[in-house]
Order: structure tokens, then sequence, then C-alpha cells
């Protein structure tokens, strides 16, 4: 027998005993691990069983929006400024690395409603969600990003050392869409209105950001491209990946930095949320 | 053994009746969570909320079992979440002693895609188990749920009874200090509700146990303690069972009268005892009890016939009243107004409440001239406790030795 536990619910908000709290938030997410790994599995192998085309999907949705892109600037319905890469790498690599980014903001939200029963009868330390959203954004990352690899090296691009340093960049999306997923999934859960506002907002993001179009050289969107936090992090993702040296080094590194005390904070918040949400979901 | 696992003290909680109202006290809630105020310390109620749980305290110590009681609603499950730490009290505390284990949920988290092996580690998993005690307890896992040949089959095609059967097996092998139980074990096959009945008691012996159940012979027959809820309030809690028991039964309300007929009859007036129209008289246990009834028959019929049946809460027939040859009552030379006195001198049936219909015929035709549902009710008063109807007395004695047994 192990030794007795004594654990005590109050009306008092957990920030009273900042100590405790933090104690505790730690021995969760030890202890999520395992669960958190078991419903990775559970989800990725669902997912896979069910379709025929399996992981080519990662692939699909990027390749189809490059043939889209491509085609609008090879036609001239668009016109995109001149690129480091040829284009048809750059729009692929961009759609793909963003596709990386919201995948990670999307997995909090997504997982906490599917688990939403589970939340409402089973007390099991719900760090668990958010860790096995973030495993399977990684694996989805990787197959992606082998995909790509075959796709840029078939197009002849050859990346070089600097994808040794490319993780980092993986990583660095999965962090900051993990951070702007945890800021949502609280306010997500009670108004629905959130799920659908976000997914909209990032796709004018997205625009704003060297995904699909080249970086401005001059005017307000330049000033625009240059301020958005997305925009080291595809820009460095992508130059490692593609065997360029990252410009926006120092930007990245501050990002990071800051998504990293900013992840502290929503799981503090996220745990705060939890009861409060329980109790208005019903079961 | 003997220490106090649970102690609940002054534990309050409020809900909110409107959604969108929910939604925005949410939004508050979490604001003050994160300034770290305490909340509901005012102790007032919001807009349109209500308490759903109001002031329960009790204490618990292993090997106890406490029965919560109430209708649909008291707030019986609302209490078992906070106890749960699922959900944050408004007002007073729980303290805890050792491990929680809940038989709330069955199977969550199950994957329908998946094999039941699968399925079997995930939900392990969100039961706190860890890889090597699933591995350890997986072989008793599978033996107790009695499906083993569907286990490498998706559990989407499982019948819904399969699933429960193995959700409970998981769970069962949990060992908590402290058991929370929710009417998980109103399914299933009878002969698998016997076998999780057992595994309840093997636990009751080493742990503190919370049950709510609305099937009373399983209250009475587990629980050391019950507590009756009405609108989130203890109204009785009691360590005689029977006493809760009673007091729930009590605030039963009972169906509406309904008559049903083709006019020939008509039931005036109805008592039982002689006490006033609507009363609920409670007949001590082996107690009898007497029917007043009158009746107005018109002239066409000369001869009727009139029984009485005994219905129990659950809406099932339990006894049929018949004269004392165990026959249906026939009353002659009637038509206009009678009076009718049915004595029924002992009664042993189950306690609980029950209603009496009443049924005039035809005896000729067997025709039902009129029939009145819940025409008058009574509670059976507390006996030993029984999940049977009624109970049936029988002269027991040794055999000795000497003498051949046939059988």
């Amino acid at each position: 027998m192990d030794e007795q536990r004594i654990t005590i619910y109050t009306p008092d908000s957990l920030l009273i005993h900042p100590l405790r709290m933090v104690k505790e938030m730690l021995r969760d997410l030890v202890g999520s691990r395992e669960l958190a790994w078991r419903l990775t599995v559970r989800d990725l192998s669902a997912q896979y069983r069910q379709t025929f085309l399996g992981f080519l999907w990662a692939i699909i949705l990027p390749l189809a929006n490059t043939l889209v892109w491509v085609f609008l600037s090879h036609s001239g319905v668009v016109n995109v400024s001149e690129t480091a890469l040829p284009y048809p790498v750059y729009v692929f690599t961009g759609t793909m690395l963003w596709a990386i980014l919201m995948d990670a903001m999307n997995a909090p939200l997504q997982m906490v409603n599917a688990s939403k029963s589970m939340l409402a009868k089973i007390n099991f330390p719900r760090e668990a969600l958010l860790v096995a959203g973030i495993y399977q954004t990684l694996v989805n990352a990787s197959i992606k990003t082998a995909l790509l690899l075959i796709v840029l090296l078939v197009m002849g691009i050859h990346p070089g050392w600097g994808l040794l340093l490319y993780p980092i960049g993986m990583l660095s999306l999965i962090l900051v869409g993990t951070v702007i997923g945890l800021a949502i999934t609280p306010v997500g859960m009670l108004y629905n209105d959130v799920g659908r506002a976000v997914p909209l907002l990032m796709q004018f993001l997205m625009y704003l950001t060297p995904v699909v179009f080249a970086m401005p050289k001059e005017g307000m969107s330049a000033t625009l491209f240059k301020l958005n936090p997305f925009t080291p992090l595809i820009l460095t993702a992508r130059d490692w990946l593609t065997g360029l040296t990252p410009e926006y080094l120092g930007y990245f590194i501050v990002i990071n930095a800051i998504a990293i005390i900013l992840l502290f904070m929503l799981w503090i918040v996220f745990r705060l949320a939890m009861p409060i949400l329980i109790e208005r979901m019903g079961s | 053994m003997g220490e106090t696992l649970i102690k609940v003290e002054g534990l309050s909680k409020k809900f909110c009746r409107s959604l969108k109202k929910s939604m925005w006290y949410g939004m508050q809630d979490i604001s003050s969570e994160l300034i770290g105020r305490r909340r509901g310390v005012d102790g007032l109620l919001r807009p349109d909320e209500f308490w759903a749980v109001n002031d329960i305290s009790f204490e618990l110590k292993r090997g106890e079992c406490l029965g919560l009681i109430g209708h649909n609603g008291a707030g019986k499950s609302t209490l078992l979440k906070i106890i749960n730490g699922l959900i944050k009290p408004d007002k007073g505390q729980v303290t805890i002693r050792g491990r929680i284990g809940a038989l709330i949920e069955l199977g969550a988290g199950f994957n329908p895609i998946l094999t039941g092996r699968e399925n079997i580690y995930v939900n392990a998993s969100v039961l706190g188990f860890t890889k090597h005690e699933i591995d350890e307890k997986f072989d008793s896992i599978v033996e107790f749920s009695e499906i083993a040949e569907f286990l490498d089959t998706p559990v989407q095609n499982y019948s819904s009874g399969m699933k429960v059967r193995l959700g409970f097996s998981i769970a069962a092998q949990m060992e908590p200090d402290v058991l929370l139980i929710d009417e998980v074990l109103a399914v299933g096959d009878a002969g698998f509700r016997v076998k999780c009945m057992n595994r309840i008691h093997e636990l009751l012996k080493s742990s503190a146990l919370i049950f709510v159940s609305h099937s009373m012979p399983t209250i009475a027959r587990i629980c050391t303690i019950a507590i009756v809820m009405q609108k989130g309030q203890n109204i009785c809690s009691s360590s005689e069972v029977s006493e809760a028991i009673d007091t729930y039964h009590s605030e039963f309300n009972t169906g509406e009268r309904k008559v049903v007929g083709n006019g020939g009859a008509e039931i005036k007036q109805i008592s039982i005892n002689s006490e006033p129209k609507d009363s609920q008289p409670i007949i001590p246990f082996g107690s009898g009890l007497q029917l007043r009834l009158t009746l107005n028959i018109h002239s066409k019929y000369q001869t009727v016939g009139i029984r009485l049946a005994v219905w129990n809460q659950d809406q099932h027939p339990v006894a049929d009243v018949v004269d004392e040859n165990y026959r249906s009552f026939i009353l002659e030379n009637v038509a206009g107004s009678v009076s009718i006195l049915a004595e029924i001198p002992t009664l042993y049936l189950a306690a609980g409440k029950y209603a009496i219909a009443v049924v005039v015929f035809d005896p000729v035709t067997i025709n039902v001239i009129c029939r009145m549902e819940n025409a008058v009710s009574f509670i059976m008063g507390q006996h030993i406790s029984t999940a049977c109807d009624s109970y049936i007395a029988a002269r027991w004695s040794k055999i000795a030795p000497s003498e051949k047994f046939n059988g």
C-alpha cells in the first residue's frame, strides 16, 4: 500500500498556494505521460486504420494548395515577386510548415472537445490531453517533413547541414501553435464562436506571412510582414530545410522565449479553468 | 481499519438554469479564479442560479457505505462530482484520505474502431493504471468480462452489454480507499449484475463507499448509512437505512388516479383504514389493512365481481387481492349504491410504496365495467431487506441424521 495521500477540495482559488500548485502541476505532468502516449496511439491508429491512403493525406492538401498557387502565379492572376527558391518549392514548403503550425494550434481544443464525456466523469490528469495533442502533432509533422524532403530531393533541392537544425524550427512551430491553441481553449469550450473565428483569422494571417507570397520589400505590407511573429518561424524553418541561411534568427529566438513563458502561464490558466468548464459542460 | 476516509463539511454548489448566463458566469468565475479570489464567498446566488447541492455534511470510515438517494435532479451526481474532484465546491470542504476510485462512467475513452484488447489499455490508462499494472491484470480483466473470444474484434461490433461488461471488468480492478458508484449497475444481464455486486462487496471491505442508486433493495442490502437528498438538501440522514428509505418512498408522488370503464359502475369513495382521501398510511410489516369502498352500480348489473391489484412503485403488479377461497369476490343483488369492506389480515410485502387498483367486472362476460388505477396508496414498513417482492414464511427445522433424506 502506498502512503496515504490526503486530498482536500475547497472553494479557494488554487493560486492561493502557488508552490503547492506548481508541485501538483509537475506531478500531474509526469503522471500523465503514459496516458498521453496511450491516447496518442489510440488516435493515430484509429485515424490511419480507417483510411485507404493513410498518411498520404498529410501531403495531399498542401500539394493541392501548391498546385493552385503555382497555377495562379504562372497564369499571372496574382503577381508574386521573386523568391530565392523556385516558386513551387517556396509555396510547397510554406504551406507544409503552415499546416504544421495549424495542426499544433487546433490540437488542444480538439482533444478537449473530443474528450468531453471523459472529462465530465473521470478524474485523470488533464495535462494528458495536451501532451497527447502535442505527440500527435509531432508524429504528423514528422511524416509531413519526411514526405516534404522526398519532394525536395526530387526537385533537386539539397538541404545540406542546415537540415540538422530543422527539428528546432519544427518544434518552434509546434510550440507557438500549442500556445495559441491553449490560449483559445478555455473560451473556446464555452463559446463555439471561437472555434469558428480562429481559422478565419489564421487564414488572413497566412497571407501576411511569407507562406505563398514572398517578403515584400517596402511599404506597409513590408512592416506588417516583419512584425508578424509567424514570419521568423516560417522563414527560419524553411531556410534550414532548403539549405539557405536564416535571416531572422534573432526575432526567431525572441518569439520562442516568449512562447515558452506564455506556455507555462497558459497551462496554469488551463488548470484553473478546467473545473469551471466541466461543471458547465454537463456530460 | 476504521479511520475516517471521507469528511464532507457544509458542502454547497450552485448551478445555473440558463445556458447563456451559465456561459457568462463561467467566464466570470474563471477570471476571479485567475486573480486568486475565493469563489462564492458571499454565498449569494446570481440571477437564474440555484443550489444544486446545499450544505451537505457527513463522514465515512473504511468499511462503511453511504447510500445517496433522491429523485432525479436532487443533486446526488453533482455531489459525487465534487467529491471526485471534477468540479469545485462553492462552499464547504471535502477531505479525502487515500486513493479515490469512481465507477461512474464505464468504458471511458473507448475508441470504436480499435479492438477490445487495445481499448483495455486505453481505458485502464484513463483510470490511472500503469502499463505494468495493466499487463499484470490483463488476464483477470478478460476472464471477468467473459468476452475472450471477441478480444480482437473492434469495439464498434460489440453489443452495448458487451461494452459495459468490458468497461466494468477494467474498472473493477481498481483498489481504491474511497469508491464512488453511480447507478452503473443498472445495465448488463442479470448474471453479470450479480457478479458486479459481488465484486462491490469485496471492494467494500477495504474502502469507504458512496453509492448512488434508485434501487432501494440494493441500498438496503449494502449501505450502512443513507442520506435522502431533495433539491440539493439533506432531508433525512440516518444510520437506520430503512428509515431513510421510508422517507424517500413517502415523498414519492403516486401516479394519477385514472378511471376507465363502460359507465356501468362508478367508484364513489375509497379509503384505507378510514384515513382521509390522499393520505398514505404506513402499514407496519406483517399488519393488515382495511379497504372501504363505495360503488354506484347501474341497474342492468345484478351481479358484479371485484378485484384489487397491488402495484409497487416500479409499476409492477405484485399481488392480486381475492377472497378467502382465492377466487374473485362476487357481489350479488346489487344495483344502486353499495359499500364494501375488504379486510386484509396480514401483509408481508417488501418495504416501499404501493398503489391499489380496483377492478369491477361482469362475472358472466368477464368484461371490465370499471377500473380505477392508483385508487389509493400505502407504504409498507421496513423489515429485513430483500430484493424480492414479498416474503413467504416457512417452518425450518433440522432433519435428524437417522432420517432418510428424500430429495
